[in-house]
């Protein structure tokens, strides 16, 4: 018979081998958002070496303020990803409430703005909540629910609204401050947006709502098991995701000179691709604020470089889809390669 | 060393001869359920069915604090079935479930749980993209002043609930990419942290390593002494003896007997089990060896195993022993093309071959049974028929269309064969018992007919009649030439089937013994790497 010498590693030194692999993955997760950090840097150089005023403060406050909205809206859109859902109603819902809330402040300025306000939070929320209601109660699929009900709530703008444009001259000028106002010299939608971002990343990151979140996500079988209710998760994502489309539906009311009907339509694509871009997975269970606001930095960068550059905007797209491309794939392989070296280290 | 289970599967053998005698004392120092106290939890005249089949019919069962009761049967006895109504999972037809005494009514996990009952259920179900803590603590972490979520005192609490578990990972290793075992070691840690009065464990040991089955029974036995009534259900006899106070027997959902361990032998056991006399367990049927069919040299995958060379002949069944983690399944996959090999060669038939993917394997005769069969080796909501025709439908079909009758004549064949326990062929694989989703898999791979076929662990989960049942196909399969790569935990089963036995120990051969030379010290030698064994 043959006896071979049994290898030397002994179980106390690949236990030390595993110890750190924890912090590994956890450093894994943020690969993605130092990619986006990276390839926001090169586009920075790139474009001030073609056009240096790209990096004044002026633009760079500009191309902020042009994401602030669209940040908050994937915000709320990564809540409902993490579940393992999408809505891609979110374009309808702030351009309805866009709509509704000047449409309300002309018609009854005495309401006040604060009024004004809570109402336009109010319907975004419902709108999520009529989603929400529909993906857990009834039974339809997310992306079918809200289809649906992207083109059920456009067409009650249009019925509100009808062709009309709303200018800027009948709304009081306190509303329209919302979003033009600058206190420390930061445009407000700026500093909402960063304190969306702030709240929910905290709410994600450390509260139990936030990490059932991602349980639901990850594995909604393993989340019936101990107890967690997967379709009241999800329904208060979509809520969440529509108070946040609320939100950014004010703002948007405020910031721009005439809205009519067809306010924000088409920036569900831009949301989605994001949170996609900032490495939320679209099957659900991981991804984080953070990210899906740098994709959405980025995404803005591009649009603004592209303006600087004086190119021709058709680019913006092909160059979002690639740069959502380059970035899934890139995740893909480094994380497979990561993963791999992992396992070993695991198993040994 | 001692050998974890000593005892075989010798039908003659008698448990209390065989028995390690500090278990024997363990249990039968316990008092006897008839002058314990209250019962933890009753279940009395509990049906349940699904459509046609009738998963239980009227059992009754009682739990008292302090005891380990074992539940046994074979594979869709309905055992997986009960756990699932204590657990909250399904409601029960007809009947009562009472916990202390209160008829209850569980409704959904969380009840059952308020009610003081964990459950380890049969397969681990977990959150891939989470970590080990946050899988324990779902939805009850630890909280600080504000609400938010106290990660460092979790991170404790779970390093704490893990280390007498000896596991090799850590409360902040991500879950996906843990082996089975591991994935269950998680569970059963869940499960301790609830502070239950009551666990129930559905197969907890099915994929552990003898070791590891040791800590857990460790643990379990001091639960026990701390009042702890306990439910587990397993189909390894020998551990059943080893830990159990008293045996609950169903068979086609129904109970059929309740007793003290110590009343019943294991022969006893297995005929309430299975209803009838069974025969010999171990049919191994001399084959005649031919050629050498596949050949491996030197291969290496780096950091998971290292020089691995042997030789696997026609007719052959050679063994492939090792505790868990010793890189077994890892070479398997590389075998099949899954994995990739960084060194060394594999020639079939005398010619190299470069398996670069598991239809290149399939192509060129090699067969594999996953370990994981429930994960890798199930389409789950789809019929039987078109689970164990999937690696052969282009041999049944023609222009692409599959020849459905067909389909259905071969795959209710091999369901014979293997007694898979189902309403027809054309049931979802979703809807069977644990051990019967397994039945299928190792059907699938049984008609793709290959030439060499890699089994790993091909009767983890499978009862004892089964078992025998696929010992006696595997040893045909044998007899027709078939070459027979045999992964296994359980020592009985190498020792039983194989004609050569390869040891494996942290991703190295330890040793190669012939079917004569073989036995359990040095296999165990070999495998723990504790020791060389003089030649
Ligand atoms: N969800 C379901 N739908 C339909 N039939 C089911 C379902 N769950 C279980 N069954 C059936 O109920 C019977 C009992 O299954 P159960 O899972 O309780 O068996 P078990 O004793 O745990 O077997 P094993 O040892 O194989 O795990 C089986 O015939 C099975 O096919
Ligand atoms: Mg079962």
């Amino acid at each position: 018979m043959t006896t071979l010498q049994p290898s030397a590693q002994s179980r106390s030194a690949r236990l030390a081998a595993v110890a750190g692999s924890g912090q590994f993955l956890r450093l894994l997760a943020r690969i993605r958002e130092a990619g986006l950090l990276i390839a926001l840097a090169a586009i920075v150089v790139i474009v001030t070496v073609q056009a240096p005023r790209f990096l004044q403060i002026s633009n760079l406050r500009q191309i902020l303020l042009s994401v602030s909205i669209l940040a908050i809206v994937a915000v709320g859109q990564t809540l409902v990803v993490l579940t393992r859902n999408v809505d891609l109603s979110v374009a309808s819902s702030v351009g309805l409430v866009a709509y509704v809330v000047r449409d309300l402040l002309r018609d009854h300025p005495d309401i006040g703005i604060p009024a004004a306000i809570a109402a336009g939070l109010l319907i975004g929320a419902l709108l999520g909540a009529i989603n929400g209601a529909l993906v857990t109660i009834g039974g339809v699929p997310a992306i079918v629910a809200t289809l649906g009900t992207l083109y059920v709530y456009r067409g009650v703008v249009f019925a509100i609204g009808g062709g009309e444009l709303i200018t800027a001259s009948e709304v009081p000028q306190g509303f329209r401050d919302i979003a033009l106002s600058r206190p420390w010299g930061i445009p407000t939608p700026i500093i909402v947006a960063a304190a969306v971002a702030l709240v929910f990343a905290y709410l994600l990151r450390s509260t139990r709502f936030g990490r059932e979140l991602y349980a639901v996500g990850s594995s909604p079988e393993a989340a019936r098991l101990v107890g967690l209710s997967v379709g009241r998760r999800v329904f208060t994502a979509f809520v969440l995701c529509g108070l946040l489309c609320g939100l950014a539906g004010v703002l948007w009311g405020a910031r721009f000179g005439s809205i009519d009907a067809r306010a924000a339509t088409g920036i569900e694509l831009q949301v989605i691709a994001a949170v996609v871009l900032g490495g939320v997975n679209i099957f659900g269970g991981s991804g984080t604020v953070l990210g899906a606001v740098l994709g959405a930095i980025l995404l803005g960068t591009i649009q603004n470089a592209l303006i600087i550059l004086r190119l021709n905007q058709f680019w913006l797209q092909a160059i979002s889809g690639a740069a959502i491309l380059l970035a899934v794939t890139a995740d893909a392989l480094i994380t497979r390669r990561v993963r791999r070296s992992l396992v070993v280290r695991l198993r040994r | 060393m001692r050998v974890a289970f000593v005892f075989g599967w010798q039908m003659s053998r008698k448990i209390e001869g065989t028995m390690s005698s500090p278990v024997i004392s363990g249990a039968t120092a316990h008092p006897s359920p008839a002058s314990s106290p209250a019962p933890a939890a009753e279940v009395i005249g509990v049906a349940k069915s699904f459509g046609a089949v009738q998963a239980l019919r009227a059992v009754d069962l009682t739990l008292y604090p302090g005891e380990t009761h074992a539940l046994l049967g074979e594979n869709g006895a309905g055992k997986s079935t009960l756990v699932k109504i204590l657990a909250g999972i399904h409601l029960p037809d007809e009947g009562e479930i009472r916990i202390s005494g209160q008829a209850v009514t569980l409704r959904s996990p969380l009840e059952a749980r308020a009610h003081g009952i964990a459950v380890i259920h049969q397969h681990p179900t977990l959150f891939p993209d989470l970590d080990v803590a946050e899988n324990i603590f779902m939805g009850r972490q630890p909280r600080g002043r504000f609400g938010q979520i106290d990660w460092s005192a979790m991170r404790a609490e779970v390093d704490r609930l893990l280390a007498p578990l000896g596991v090799g990972f850590d409360s902040s290793t991500p879950v996906q990419g843990l082996a089975i075992a591991d994935q269950q070691l998680v569970e059963i840690a869940k499960a301790l942290s609830l502070d239950a009065r009551i666990l129930i464990m559905d197969e907890p040991t099915a994929s552990l390593s003898a070791r590891e089955v040791e800590r857990l029974f460790a643990i379990v036995r001091r639960l026990r002494d701390h009042g702890v009534a306990i439910l587990f259900v397993s189909h390894r006899l020998e551990e059943v003896f080893a830990l159990a106070d008293r045996i609950t027997i169903f068979r086609d959902g129904a109970r059929v007997i309740t007793a003290p361990a110590s009343d019943l032998t294991l022969e006893a056991t297995i005929q309430h089990m299975v209803g009838r006399q069974l025969q010999t367990l171990f049919p191994k049927e001399p084959a005649e060896i031919g050629d050498v069919v596949l050949r491996v040299e030197q291969l290496t995958r780096a950091g998971v195993f290292h020089d691995v060379s042997f030789e696997l002949r026609r007719g052959e069944i050679l063994g492939l022993f090792g505790l868990i983690g010793a890189g077994r399944t890892e070479v398997a996959r590389v075998l099949f093309g899954v994995d990739r090999a960084d060194s060394g060669t594999i020639h079939l038939d005398g010619k190299q071959v470069s398996l670069t993917s598991p239809a290149v394997a399939l192509q060129l005769g090699i067969g594999y049974v996953p370990e994981d069969r429930h994960r890798q080796g199930l389409l789950l909501p789809f019929p039987i028929a078109s689970n164990v025709t999937l690696p052969i439908l282009p041999r049944l079909s023609r222009l692409g269309i599959v020849n459905r009758p067909k389909e259905r004549d071969l795959a209710a064949e091999f369901a014979r064969r293997l007694q898979v326990k189902a309403a027809g062929v054309e049931q979802a694989v979703a809807a069977l018992s644990g051990g019967n989703q397994q039945k299928v898999v190792l059907a699938k791979w049984l008609a793709a007919n290959p030439r060499v076929l890699i089994l790993d662990e091909p009767t983890r989960g499978i009862d004892i009649g089964t078992k025998a049942e696929v010992h006696h196909l595997i040893s045909r399969l044998a007899v027709q030439g078939l070459a027979i790569l045999l992964i296994s935990s359980e020592l009985p089963e190498i020792l039983g089937m194989a004609d050569r036995v390869l040891v494996m120990h942290e991703g190295r051969i330890t040793g190669i013994f012939d079917r004569d030379e073989a036995d359990q010290e040095r296999i165990m030698y070999a495998a723990t790497g504790q020791a060389r064994i003089p030649a």
